[in-house]
């Protein structure tokens, strides 16, 4: 617009090669900081999005994986256990799975009434990258110790991010190739209080990211001392950080259920 | 740089609209599934473990 009137005054001391440079040079500066805002962006979708897409497709292959594998054997044992004894209590056979392996099923009923996800063995980037994974060291499900599984919060399906709505006494069912596995989050379920347990370990904690106590055999406890049947979910806090960690501590309710017997699972799972 | 590529691109106005949407999406393909999952684990955002 008045291009022309400056072009003139100015043109004593701003020779026209001069301008087109400093204006080549701006748009330049220009286009490329809008070029990393918009990779940026596209960094976010990926994050909040596309991992969400690449993780579903990794959780069906699983699942697919899980279940023909438990059709294939419904007992992972040779030797099937006598049924006929009803005094002979069910004993689950012993777990051994490879790293990236996947082994379980957990449902829990508080973040969904169908949510379930296959947990891996391991818990690097690439298991965690299909499903919550297993602390390779931790005990088994249902076995006594600390059955630890870490998940993401936000991204990947985001597995966990929902975990700070857990309430005490609430059910986190672990589904292995021939049992069912009930835990239940610790805490005093008639107040709601999740720091209530009588056995001194909370429900609910957050930790910061270094705090390896928290999975050890009693949670909590570095002497690595086994008490219990214990489960310890792990995940980011705050929700899109990785200051902290929030955990969850449950332990195992009564004994397992067999698949056999309850194919469709334990009544803590209906609701 | 926008306007140097819009320039090279051949034929006319709807062509090169098109050639620059096809640009577009390409670039942002291999962003979100070749470049972004190698940068990620480096960064730190995706750490939910408790590691000593």
């Amino acid at each position: 617009m008045s291009t022309a009137t400056r072009d003139r005054t100015s043109a004593a001391e701003n020779t026209p090669q001069r301008r087109d440079l400093g204006r080549t040079l701006a748009r330049g500066v220009g286009q490329t900081l809008i070029t990393f805002g918009l990779v940026a962006l596209l960094f976010v979708v990926y994050e909040l999005w596309v991992t969400d897409i690449l993780a579903a497709r990794d959780q069906q292959a699983l699942t697919e994986q899980i279940q023909e594998e438990w059709a294939d054997a419904p007992t992972v044992t040779g030797p099937v256990p006598a049924p006929q004894g009803p005094a002979a209590p069910f004993a689950p056979a012993p777990i051994d799975v490879g790293t990236g392996d996947p082994f379980a099923i957990v449902h829990i009923p508080r973040l969904d009434a169908d949510y379930n996800r296959v947990v891996v063995e391991g818990v690097s980037q690439v298991e965690l990258a299909q499903g919550p994974g297993h602390y390779i060291g931790t005990a088994m499900p249902g076995q006594p110790g600390n059955f630890a599984v870490a998940g993401h919060r936000v991204g990947r399906g985001s597995p966990f991010l929902d975990l700070d709505q857990m309430q005490p006494g609430d059910p986190i069912v672990v589904e292995t190739a021939d049992a069912w596995f009930v835990y239940r989050v610790l805490g005093d379920a008639a107040t709601g209080n999740l720091d209530t347990d009588p056995s001194g370990i909370p429900g609910m904690e957050i930790v910061p990211p270094t705090d390896v106590s928290v999975i050890s055999p009693t949670p909590g406890d570095l002497s690595g001392t086994v008490t219990d049947a214990y489960l310890t979910l792990t995940t980011c806090h705050p929700k899109y950080s990785a200051r902290q960690r929030l955990i969850i501590h449950a332990r195992l309710d009564g004994a397992p259920l067999s698949k056999a017997t309850a194919p469709d699972g334990p009544p803590a799972l209906a609701g | 740089m926008y306007t140097g590529i819009w320039r090279h691109l051949p034929g006319g106005t709807a062509l090169r609209a098109t050639e620059a949407l096809v640009l577009v999406i390409a670039i942002s393909a291999l962003l979100l599934f070749v470049v972004f999952p190698w940068v990620e684990p480096m960064l730190p955002f995706t750490e939910v473990t408790i590691t000593p």
